[in-house]
């Protein structure tokens, strides 16, 4: 692989050629502040905010879709460019709601967090602010267009991991913004509800519904497990607030699904806490269901088992193992069969 | 798994996800990844629109059919005619990979004989498939240097999925596309961890890693770690289980995490089964149709609340975590551990981890792994030792078995086709928004998707009277159910399509009782019925 030499903020780097310099940059370790890169999407130069000064141009360049030349010298923190973050930023909080407190996304917010880092209190640009209906349509995704700085990610995310081509831009101008076909909400449009625009969203513009008002994102404790809705074997997030699950989110650091899902994943996952939920052993009592205690269940099974192993044999029994349970439960269960029922009758559905 | 076992000697996926980006074509035979795996729908999707070639074999016209340059709308239940019909051509061009098949394969002089009668003009008869289509694939499949094969059960779901199975397998080895990344015959596991409940020996007939019971070396390595005596004799398969309880035979059975009433093929057997035990365990996250038949319900921990291990259908071992308590108050590793130990088989497992050690001690392909190794990312086995990285695609300087086996595979019809009283052909199968059996408990997506909506034709719906929407009462030969229609060109006339995710229309009221001989799998995908609107 060829490497072009260059500098940035007085250090001298190497990277691969045909690399942008905000790769180079942070490939040795020096932050970009963007809204609209992601390095598992397509870069668009859409948000600004990742300009950088490039010595020798007198414009300053979004640092995400500029190649790196031999001999060039960066600047990603002078005062030129500072100055102009500080702008954009303005710009993007002149018609963006001030309702931070109250905002789902709250702790997690980039644009939040980049108006605290460059100290953008609030903005000198006054003028016509946008009042669009929030679309609540559906049970996963609440979209508020209010708070859309139109980075693109999720029509990127829509059209490059899922490939449902589902939301575009829309008119021109002040009256730009990103939607679905023909402006309808998300339930009357071809989504899946897959939340890839979710996961990608660095506003409050796209939130998960479920988990809103719950809790503050630096609440949830998050452990990363592996989904049980298909056999794709894709890792996420499972957000617990308070001994309660309240949420899925993606990683992209994820090895085989990165920030992809599909919408069992992400939204499915509330069968969790169906109020219908066994909670206790039950127990059949001519004919009705009646609650006992572990040990009373266990017993009574024991003792059954025993019984009819006793006076049938071995083989009068069988078990159905899952292929929903894990390896250990579906371990045991075979030795449980094997080495205590003495049979090899077990199985499960899903033998082909 | 049994057609892989026998071609390969090993039934697992034979590549990995991550090499669809590699492929230069995809065949796809049987699979609506988009619905059924969506993760590996979107990166089969991405690379259709890289320039990666897309074959899409399925009678239905899936989501896939639009992103591909050959959608083949195949007649349910000829996969088998299709498949020898692409090798007849590729071995009368001389198109095949003589090297590979010389130097990795046996019995190329069977399955050449075979296919000789399964002419394009005949395949195109069976299959529908017209024959300037056949030889097109055909080219461009033995051509592709790096081509993937991918099948569920669209393939295995038949009387003959054993055979369909081998008969991919067959293509496979023909044309070399094995052993190399992008390439491989790749069985997607539907549910999450199919592999990891045959990898743990939850099958009558071999015991974790599929190591044989009938093999008294396995037996006594198994007798020595658990300290007990153990049977040489294969146990039955769950058709044979219900068989036998409905004879009573079988008289106690524990069913974990299953849900046999509503999923199984022909339920109302099932039911009776149930019914004549005289002792029924259940291990359960709700009160199902099949746990109202136990005597004892045990609550289960649902995946949230379990520590563990799946296995994914590329073979890679990965970590469950406990995110929140069990709301019953145990995991389902304790409940059984406790009975084992009640009933005279003493175990003392303090973590899941400890099952997982005992489990990879006794298991050469997951002698490698342990949770410490996989904290971060899951290894795909075979992984037998603590350094070995694990094993991204499989037989790549030979087979598991030696030398691939070349099987001899005939046409096998289904068991029931459309006639003048059932004239419909119905096919079933999971949609995008549901699993087999939790989300119909999620109260988010139940909100949106909450009832059956089988595809019909514009064409029948025409000849009906049918509009969206309307309901139908279906009816075959062994139940019936109503359920709303949905017009559709996504199935051709003369096919129905239902899934069986809704307990208000129970599909598999419906389905055939056939089953393919060695699986015993049952034929899911094609069934006769008849249809009647009402009013």
């Amino acid at each position: 692989m060829e490497l072009v030499k260059l500098k940035i903020n007085g250090k001298d780097i190497e990277a691969p050629a045909g690399s942008t310099i905000l790769q180079a940059a942070e490939n040795s370790g020096i932050s970009v502040p963007r809204l609209c890169y992601y390095p598992d999407l397509s870069p668009m130069g859409q948000c600004r905010l990742c300009v950088v000064e490039v010595e020798g141009n007198a414009l300053l360049p979004a640092s995400c879709v500029t190649p790196i030349s031999a001999g060039m010298v960066v600047h990603t923190e002078s005062p030129a460019v500072i100055e102009a973050r500080r702008i954009i930023l303005e710009l993007l909080l002149a018609d963006h709601p001030q309702d931070c407190m109250t905002c789902d996304k709250m702790g997690d917010c980039r644009l939040a967090e980049y108006a605290y880092q460059y100290g953008v209190r609030d903005s000198r640009f006054v003028g016509e602010r946008h009042n669009y209906a929030v679309d609540e349509s559906n049970p996963f995704i609440i979209r508020d267009l209010n708070k859309c700085i139109q980075c693109g990610a999720c029509v990127r995310a829509c059209e490059e991991i899922t490939g449902r081509d589902n939301l575009s831009y829309m008119y021109r101008g002040y009256n730009r913004k990103v939607t679905t076909a023909d402006d309808v909400s998300f339930v009357n449009s071809d989504c899946v509800f897959c939340g890839q625009c979710v996961a990608v969203c660095p506003t409050g513009a796209l939130t998960e519904k479920q988990i809103h008002g719950k809790a503050r994102t630096w609440e949830l404790k998050k452990v990363r497990t592996t989904c049980p809705f298909c056999g794709t074997g894709c890792n996420f997030d499972l957000c617990v607030y308070e001994g309660q699950v309240v949420g899925v989110k993606s990683s992209s650091d994820s090895v085989v699904n990165g920030r992809a899902l599909c919408v069992k994943g992400r939204f499915g996952w509330d069968f969790i806490n169906n109020d219908q939920r066994l909670t206790t052993p039950l127990i059949k009592r001519d004919g009705n269901f009646v609650p006992a205690s572990w040990d009373e269940a266990i017993n009574l099974i024991a003792e059954r088992l025993s019984e009819i192993k006793n006076k049938y044999g071995s083989d009068s029994f069988a078990a159905l193992s899952s292929a929903r349970c894990t390896n250990e439960e579906n371990y045991l269960m075979q030795k449980f069969t094997r080495g205590v029922m003495g049979t090899n009758n077990v199985d499960h559905c899903a033998r082909t | 798994m049994a057609g892989l076992a026998t071609s390969f000697g090993s039934g697992a996926m034979t590549n990995s996800i991550s090499e669809i980006g590699q492929a230069e074509l995809l065949l796809l035979v049987g699979t609506n990844t988009t619905e059924a795996h969506p993760v590996i729908g979107y990166k089969m999707r991405q690379a259709a629109r890289r320039g990666a070639k897309l074959i899409v074999v399925d009678p239905r016209r899936i989501e896939l059919a639009e992103e591909a340059d050959y959608w083949l709308r195949i007649q349910p239940g000829t996969d088998i005619p299709f498949l020898n019909g692409l090798m007849h051509i590729i071995i009368s061009e001389g198109l095949y990979n003589k090297t590979f098949v010389e130097e990795r394969t046996e019995n190329f002089e069977a399955l050449k004989e075979t296919v000789e009668k399964y002419t394009p003009g005949y395949v195109s008869e069976l299959t529908g498939i017209s024959t300037p289509e056949l030889y097109a694939v055909a080219h461009l499949y033995a051509s592709t240097d790096k081509a993937m094969t991918f099948y569920t059960l669209g393939i295995t779901e038949h009387v003959c999925g054993t055979n369909n199975v081998m008969s991919i397998a067959n293509l496979a080895m023909l044309t070399g596309h094995l052993g190399r990344p992008g390439t491989g015959v790749n069985p997607i596991r539907g549910q999450n961890n199919v592999q990891g409940a045959c990898d743990m020996g939850a099958l009558p007939n071999v015991f974790t890693g599929y190591q044989k019971v009938i093999e008294p070396a396995a037996r006594e390595k198994f007798e020595q770690a658990w300290g007990v005596s153990l049977s040489g004799d294969v146990g039955l398969m769950i058709p044979d289980m219900f068989e036998r309880a409905n004879s009573g035979e079988v008289k106690a059975m524990y069913i974990l995490g299953e849900n046999p009433v509503l999923t199984d093929p022909n339920s109302n057997h099932i039911r009776s089964g149930l019914d004549r035990l005289e002792f029924l365990v259940v291990q359960e996250l709700f009160l199902t149709e099949t746990a109202a038949y136990a005597d004892v319900i045990l609550p289960a921990a649902s995946f949230a609340e379990t520590n563990g291990t799946f296995t994914s259908t590329e073979r890679r071992v990965q970590r469950v975590r406990k995110a929140i308590e069990p709301l019953a108050g145990k995991s389902n590793w304790q409940v059984i551990a406790e009975l084992c130990t009640k009933m005279g088989l003493v175990v003392n497992y303090g973590s899941a981890e400890e099952i997982f050690t005992e489990m990879s001690a006794l298991t050469p392909s997951y002698g490698g792994i342990s949770y410490a190794r996989i904290n971060k990312q899951g290894i795909q086995w075979p992984c037998p030792t603590a350094e070995h990285p694990g094993t991204p695609y499989l037989h790549a300087s030979s087979f598991t078995r030696g030398k691939g086996l070349f099987q001899a595979v005939e046409h096998i019809p289904p068991a029931e086709l459309p006639d003048q009283e059932y004239p419909f052909l119905l096919s079933t199968g999971r949609i995008l928004y549901h699993y087999n059996v939790t989300t119909p408990y999620s109260t988010a997506i139940n909100s949106m998707w909450s009832e059956e909506n089988a595809e019909i034709s514009p064409e029948d719906a025409t000849r009906l009277g049918l509009y969206n929407g309307e309901t139908v009462k279906v009816t075959s030969r062994r139940g019936e159910v109503t359920t709303k229609v949905k017009v559709t060109d996504r199935v051709f006339p003369g096919m129905i399509w239902m899934s069986f995710h809704y307990e208000d229309t129970p599909t598999n009221a419906l389905t055939s009782a056939a089953l393919d001989p060695v699986t015993k799998t049952g034929e899911y995908k094609v069934c006769a019925v008849k249809i009647e609107k009402i009013q």
